[in-house]
């Protein structure tokens, strides 16, 4: 990979001044064994021969990128195109980085699986994979995600795994993730954590970039296909930053590209209640990694609010930061209610239903899209909506009464 | 060199009088941030030879439940770094022990470590450990807490490789905090039989005091570790009786007793 443009973070992990290693002594050496075991995966033609099998075969790629010509028409400017992402199997991108870390842990000889989810559908994945190669798995989910997320519960039992509801702290991602860690630092010896964003210490961030960025990689070829170009903007959301470093690393080269990651803007950020790290944030430590956090001015770590559990979590994976310093990449961020409107309005024009997630990526090319005659925008759809239907059912309640319309 | 050497001191002192130095771990600011000196001068005076005081914070990657809940309730009191400088200044007023600040990074971060450096050895603080800071990124507090004087403790767990050891003992100062255990912190019914080789091996590349902790609770713990460590340190089995007696008047006789009863002298207060 020597002749790959694509940015590394230095041997300790740093992009920048961000990423790093700040965990407990207990989690350095499992780290250290999954930086070496994941080097020579990474230049083992075996191990991506056996990757990219599954996920041709098993999880459906190459996704489509699709053009929305009647919203497009309808918004009366910029050429809207998706990454369709909620097409792969379980119904999300997460599980492009299960089946790459699933491999890897089967490679270190774990036989038993961890890990954290927020909406569920890093749970479903991880659940999924686990089935799949007969590994014990465990999933760490907030008390209050389980409630917001009970269909994804059900999935993952139903695929064998145990959800542990997590009662400490918000309840939320960033509890789960604690959890996943205390039980990670008890049982190193047989079991990998198998984490779900580009968060986390090195060489998490790293490594879940590159098992995503197949994403990015397609499309690329597919934008310069279908179009005969690149795009002039690239927008996806932003959890942790998987599914968006995913779709932005291809593209990181082809600076006349603009990469726009968006945040949870919740309730609005004048309220506090919202998960924009960039506009809201200061750079702090939270779960081994620095980066953009959202913290009071004691360095305690503040609450966040998404209606979307994905997007709920303090800090920024921290390549987005570096993106972000460096003037690479653009962090803006879409409120609750834009979100479930632009569900709402992709779902009416072009017959998809977008996850929660996603539905923030689509109201920023909403958004865009009217002042961008002749551009284009790719938008990374990277769920589908099934598992918000509760939500958005609570949402929109004129459409849940008997002689609804 | 620190510029008190009442950490030394302290391990000299057990040493000499053929035990290890019992080190306490107190959450500043549960149940109340006034409380807290109070509780830690009943510590000194059951045996604790060194206090770590623990800054409470949001996210404790590395505790067990009682200690995240101790956190919680500190929290919600109002505890801040600088209140808990104010406690170890109230502390040090009427105490010469030894105190070393117990803490995650970010709230030190936050506060800056130059500042942090100044108003911590202003405070009467000796000694500092910050649970998340890996040897590899812990140059810049270290460089600063150092100039000022502070010890810099790290922790070396069961699972470190050689070379992590050699890091970790290298770079701590004042002792080393050895993790008897893998996992979180929390009381054990017995003291994990890896730990002594543990013990041994980082003796083998350091001199500087050996401390035990995670799952200490008992005497016979407290005992069996003496026996080749320097120091046993001891943390949810106080903040458990600070849990269930939070309120109660006689809190501070509680500690008192709990301590003098792991030392395995009840009967003669020193
Ligand atoms: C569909 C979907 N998109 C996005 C996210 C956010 O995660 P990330 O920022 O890592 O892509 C999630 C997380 O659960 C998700 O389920």
């Amino acid at each position: 990979m020597s002749n790959d443009p694509i940015q590394q973070p230095d041997s300790g992990g740093h992009f920048g001044p961000y990423g790093g290693r700040y965990v407990p002594e207990i989690l350095m050496a499992p780290l250290e064994e999954i930086e070496r075991a994941y080097a020579e995966a990474r230049q083992d033609a075996a191990f991506q021969a056996e990757l990219a099998g599954l996920l041709a075969n098993f999880a459906g790629r190459p996704t489509p990128i699709y053009e929305c010509k009647r919203l497009s028409a309808i918004l009366g400017g910029a050429r809207l195109f998706l990454k369709r992402e909620d097409l792969l199997h379980t119904g999300a991108h997460k599980i492009n980085n299960c089946l790459g870390q699933v491999l890897l842990a089967r490679r270190m000889g774990k036989t038993r699986i961890i890990a954290e989810t927020g909406a569920g559908q890093h749970g479903v994945a991880t659940a999924t994979v686990c089935a799949l190669f007969g590994l014990e798995c465990v999933v760490y989910m907030g008390e209050e995600d389980m409630r917001r997320q009970r269909l994804n519960v059900f999935r993952m039992r139903l695929l064998g795994a145990r959800v542990e509801s997590v009662t400490s702290g918000s309840r939320t991602l960033k509890d789960a993730v604690s959890a996943a860690m205390r039980d990670w630092a008890a049982n190193i010896e047989n079991t990998h954590y198998l984490l779900g964003s580009a968060l986390g210490a090195h060489p998490y961030p790293m490594m879940v970039r590159d098992f995503h960025r197949c994403t990015g990689d397609e499309a690329r070829r597919q934008i310069l296909a279908q179009a005969g170009r690149l795009p002039d903007s690239i927008v996806a959301c932003v959890g942790g930053g998987s599914n968006a470093i995913g779709i932005f690393t291809a593209f990181i080269p082809d600076t006349q590209v603009s990469l726009i990651g968006v945040e949870a803007g919740g309730r609005g950020l004048t309220t506090g209640n919202h998960a924009a790290r960039i506009a809201g944030g200061s750079p702090g430590v939270l779960q081994g990694a620095y980066s953009y956090l959202l913290q009071d001015d004691d360095g305690q770590v503040s609450l966040t609010h998404s209606v979307s559990a994905g997007l709920d979590y303090a800090l920024i994976g921290p390549e987005h930061a570096w993106l972000h310093d460096q003037g690479r990449a653009r962090y803006t961020n879409c409120t609750d209610v834009d979100a479930l409107n632009a569900a709402r309005t992709l779902a009416r024009t072009e017959g998809i239903i977008p996850a929660l997630e996603s539905s923030h990526a689509v109201a920023e090319a909403i958004r865009l899209a009217p002042q961008a005659a002749g551009k284009i925008i790719l938008v990374n759809l990277s769920g589908r909506g099934d598992k918000d239907t509760g939500i958005y059912r609570e949402n929109f309640p004129e459409l849940d009464t008997p002689d609804a319309q | 060199m620190p510029s008190s050497n009442r950490i030394a001191e302290a391990f000299a002192a057990a040493k000499a009088q053929s035990r290890p130095a019992l080190v306490a771990y107190l959450t500043a600011g549960d149940p109340s941030p006034e409380r807290s000196a109070s509780l830690a001068l009943a510590l000194h005076r059951g045996g604790a030879g060194i206090l770590e005081l623990g800054v409470p914070f949001s996210d404790p990657v590395a505790d067990g439940p009682v200690i995240q809940q101790a956190s919680d309730r500190a929290l919600k009191a109002g505890t801040n770094v600088r209140r808990v400088l104010e406690i170890a200044a109230e502390i040090r007023r009427h105490s010469a022990m030894p105190i070393v600040l117990f803490s995650y990074l970010n709230p030190l971060m936050r506060y800056g470590f130059d500042a942090l450096a100044r108003d911590a050895r202003d405070a009467g603080i000796d000694g500092c450990l910050i649970t998340d800071l890996s040897v590899e990124e812990a140059a810049g507090p270290v460089s600063k807490l150092r100039a000022a004087g502070l010890d810099t403790v790290f922790l070396a767990a069961p699972t470190s490789t050689g070379r992590r050891l050699k890091l970790v003992s290298e770079l701590s100062s004042g002792f080393v905090y050895v993790v008897s255990r893998t996992g979180v912190t929390g009381e054990r019914s017995d003291v994990a039989a890896s730990v002594e080789p543990l013990v041994n091996r980082i003796k083998s590349m350091t001199g500087k005091p050996l401390a035990v902790g995670f799952g200490v609770s008992k005497p016979e713990h407290v005992a069996a570790i003496g026996c080749y460590a320097d120091g046993v340190i001891v943390g949810s089995a106080i903040m458990r009786i600070i849990e269930q007696n939070g309120h109660a008047p006689d809190l501070e006789s509680r500690l008192e007793q709990f301590m003098r009863s792991l030392s395995g002298k009840e009967d003669s207060p020193r």
